[in-house]
């Protein structure tokens, strides 16, 4: 018996990391390529899930058909800001930048506190309380299709940036600057692009966790820890290491959960984080001069 | 040494900075019980940016995790007199080596593991979180329930075990304030400081001309949580209780280096003005609305962030580069 527990519960925490991951990515395409640490990520993505609440009370629809006008709106966000805030701090140190993203983040979290108050809000689907079962597996419904959407998603990004000339463009960029600015690519343009494109990850990333969690202001900080713990285990600025950095800390967290208290869950994740870093300090899929 | 500390200062500085402290030393005689918390609040601020600005403004490695300090300082403190009556006054030599301790065990992983740049700064927060996190279930100082200190009535002052009045700890901060400003000076002045500052512009440069980079980083870290451990216990005999969930808080560790950053980073008056400014500024905003009537939650930061952000876009090197210029005193310091 206990061994279906952990099993269940493992299993949980490998498709909740899906999500994390695809939340992760974004970080990871975002510092890859603009060599920016969005110190505001989780704060993004709690504007992502506000999104779907409001949507979601309005037109009664799925979580999973929102996730594209999200991402979509998340990407004009996430151009904009590049484009106004951002560009213009590409050159200066690291703590200027880092301090820009704190002020935005903080903008962020306030506004949404002062809108929404700061109440646990969440939604209830129509799917919300099935499970499947899959021998001694029990597994949420919510939590599967949100797994699937974010691989899904994932595969998406993947093929745009091997396959579209734009996601080779942006690949040449995060590889050589000076030699992207050569041949006549309009860097700072590509620089927005990316910052759009993460910042869709991370909007449905938000999406599909709002079907599975409910939403504070105060969780957006959390993330935005929980995001940097996922990128630099995995490797930051490494696409795959982002996802499996995600299923790792899922996993780490939910079994750490069930082993002691779950109040002590995100100590197992930054322990592994300490252990990382140490050991292995460009991430597990990272390359040596990240 | 007064004379060597004092040697190549402007003349005009000196006498602003005396002016300064004179009205510091006078402000608590004719100013309300508000404004005089508000005053400690200022040079509690100075104080821990002055401590932080040694590590990231000198030496700079940027740390985001100095709320483990604070932490630790004020819960080794606090524990101390609460379980065994220990004076803070002793106390404070436990805090002070647990920091020394805890900055020492953090710079050795990581500048022996070649932990550098955005990773180092990501892996102090680490540390602070694990702190946080561990505290919360450590029973010894009531975990997540909170550690609270006695509190007395404030008829009279008791310096000894720090109880007392707001106007108390007014004065003590003062003096640690003043104190870390004057060795910050000096430590500015000395090889250390040199070999700092080298090692901040150019790591390379500094390792081919022989600064031993692992050891003066150690010394800046080590230097830089001690500092603020001091201010944890103050801290804690201030407010008289402490939460895990608090002060261990990376929100905590952002706040306090918003001084320094918005003062001007690797100067000596930045960390008091950027205190002085941000401070001010939340007060400011926090009366104006209330007389305004808005009452919302948030609104304040949401301010806050905006006035930030202004500076930060506006102002990179901090308020006080340029400042220090208008009024005529164009040395760094």
């Amino acid at each position: 018996m206990p061994a279906e527990i952990y099993l269940n519960v493992a299993a949980s925490g490998l498709l909740t990391g899906l999500v994390y991951g695809l939340m992760a990515l974004g970080l990871s395409v975002i510092f890859g390529v603009v060599r920016v640490v969005n110190f505001a990520h989780g704060e993004m993505m709690t504007v992502a899930m506000y999104l779907t609440l409001v949507l979601f009370g309005a037109l009664q629809l799925d979580p999973l058909v929102l996730l594209v006008p999200i991402a979509a709106v998340l990407f004009v966000f996430g151009y904009l800001l590049q484009r106004a805030l951002i560009n213009p701090f590409i050159n200066r140190p690291e703590h200027s930048q880092f301090m820009l993203l704190v002020a935005v983040a903080l903008i962020l979290v306030n506004l949404q506190l002062l809108v929404f108050g700061p109440d646990a809000k969440g939604i209830r689907t129509p799917y919300s309380f099935d499970s499947f079962q899959l021998g001694p597996l029990v597994v949420d419904a919510s939590k599967v299709y949100a797994a699937g959407a974010a691989l899904v998603v994932a595969a998406a990004l993947f093929a745009f940036f091997r396959y579209t000339l734009i996601g080779k463009a942006i690949r040449a960029c995060a590889d050589n600057y000076e030699g992207a600015r050569v041949v006549g690519l309009d860097v700072k343009r590509l620089y927005a692009l990316t910052f759009g494109l993460g910042a869709a990850c991370v909007g449905a990333a938000g999406a599909m966790l709002m079907a599975v969690i409910d939403v504070t202001p105060a969780i957006g900080p959390a993330y935005t820890l929980l995001a940097f713990v996922i990128v630099i285990t995995g490797g930051l600025g490494s696409m795959p290491g982002a996802l499996l950095g995600g299923l790792l800390i899922g996993v780490t967290e939910a079994l750490g959960g069930v082993l002691f208290t779950p109040s002590a869950k995100s100590m197992f994740a930054f322990g592994l984080l300490v252990l990382v870093l140490l050991f292995r300090p460009q991430g597990i899929l990272g390359r040596k001069t990240a | 040494m007064i004379a060597r500390l004092l040697e190549g200062v402007p003349r005009r500085g000196l006498a602003m900075l005396a002016a300064l402290l004179a009205f510091l030393l006078v402000f608590p005689a004719f100013a309300s019980g508000y404004l005089v918390s508000l005053g400690f609040l200022i040079l509690y601020f100075a104080y821990v940016g002055q401590a932080w600005n040694i590590m990231m403004g000198f030496a700079g490695q940027l740390s985001l995790g100095h709320s483990l300090y604070v932490g630790l300082g004020a819960y080794a403190a606090a524990a101390l007199y609460v379980h065994f009556g220990l004076s803070p006054w002793i106390g404070l030599f436990a805090s002070i080596a647990l920091c020394a301790l805890a900055g020492a065990a953090i710079g050795f992983l990581a500048f022996r593991f070649g932990v550098a740049g955005v990773y180092f700064a990501i892996l102090t927060i680490a540390f602070a979180e694990f702190a946080r996190i561990g505290f919360d279930h450590f029973a010894w100082v009531r975990g997540s329930s909170g550690l609270f200190l006695p509190v007395a009535n404030y008829a009279e002052n008791d310096l000894w075990n720090l109880r007392g009045s707001p106007r108390m700890f007014y004065y003590l901060m003062l003096g640690m304030a003043a104190g870390a400003f004057v060795l910050c000076h000096a430590l500015l002045r000395s090889r250390v400081g040199y070999y700092w500052r080298a090692i901040r512009e150019s790591p390379e440069a500094a390792q081919a001309l022989g600064v031993n980079l692992f050891r003066y980083r150690m010394i800046a870290v080590v230097l830089s949580a001690a500092m603020t451990s001091l201010a944890g216990v103050v801290f804690a005999f201030y407010y008289n209780n402490l939460f895990p969930e608090q002060i261990f808080h990376v929100s905590r560790s952002i706040e306090l280096i918003l001084g320094p950053i918005i003062g001007g980073i690797g100067t000596l008056v930045g960390p008091l003005v950027g205190a002085l400014l941000l401070t001010g500024l939340a007060e400011g905003l926090g009366e104006l609305l209330l007389a305004l009537g808005v009452d919302v939650p948030g609104v304040k930061q949401v301010f806050y962030g905006v006035c930030l952000l202004l500076v930060v876009m506006f102002l990179p090197d901090g308020v006080w580069p340029p400042l220090a210029r208008a009024l005529g005193l164009n040395r760094k310091g």
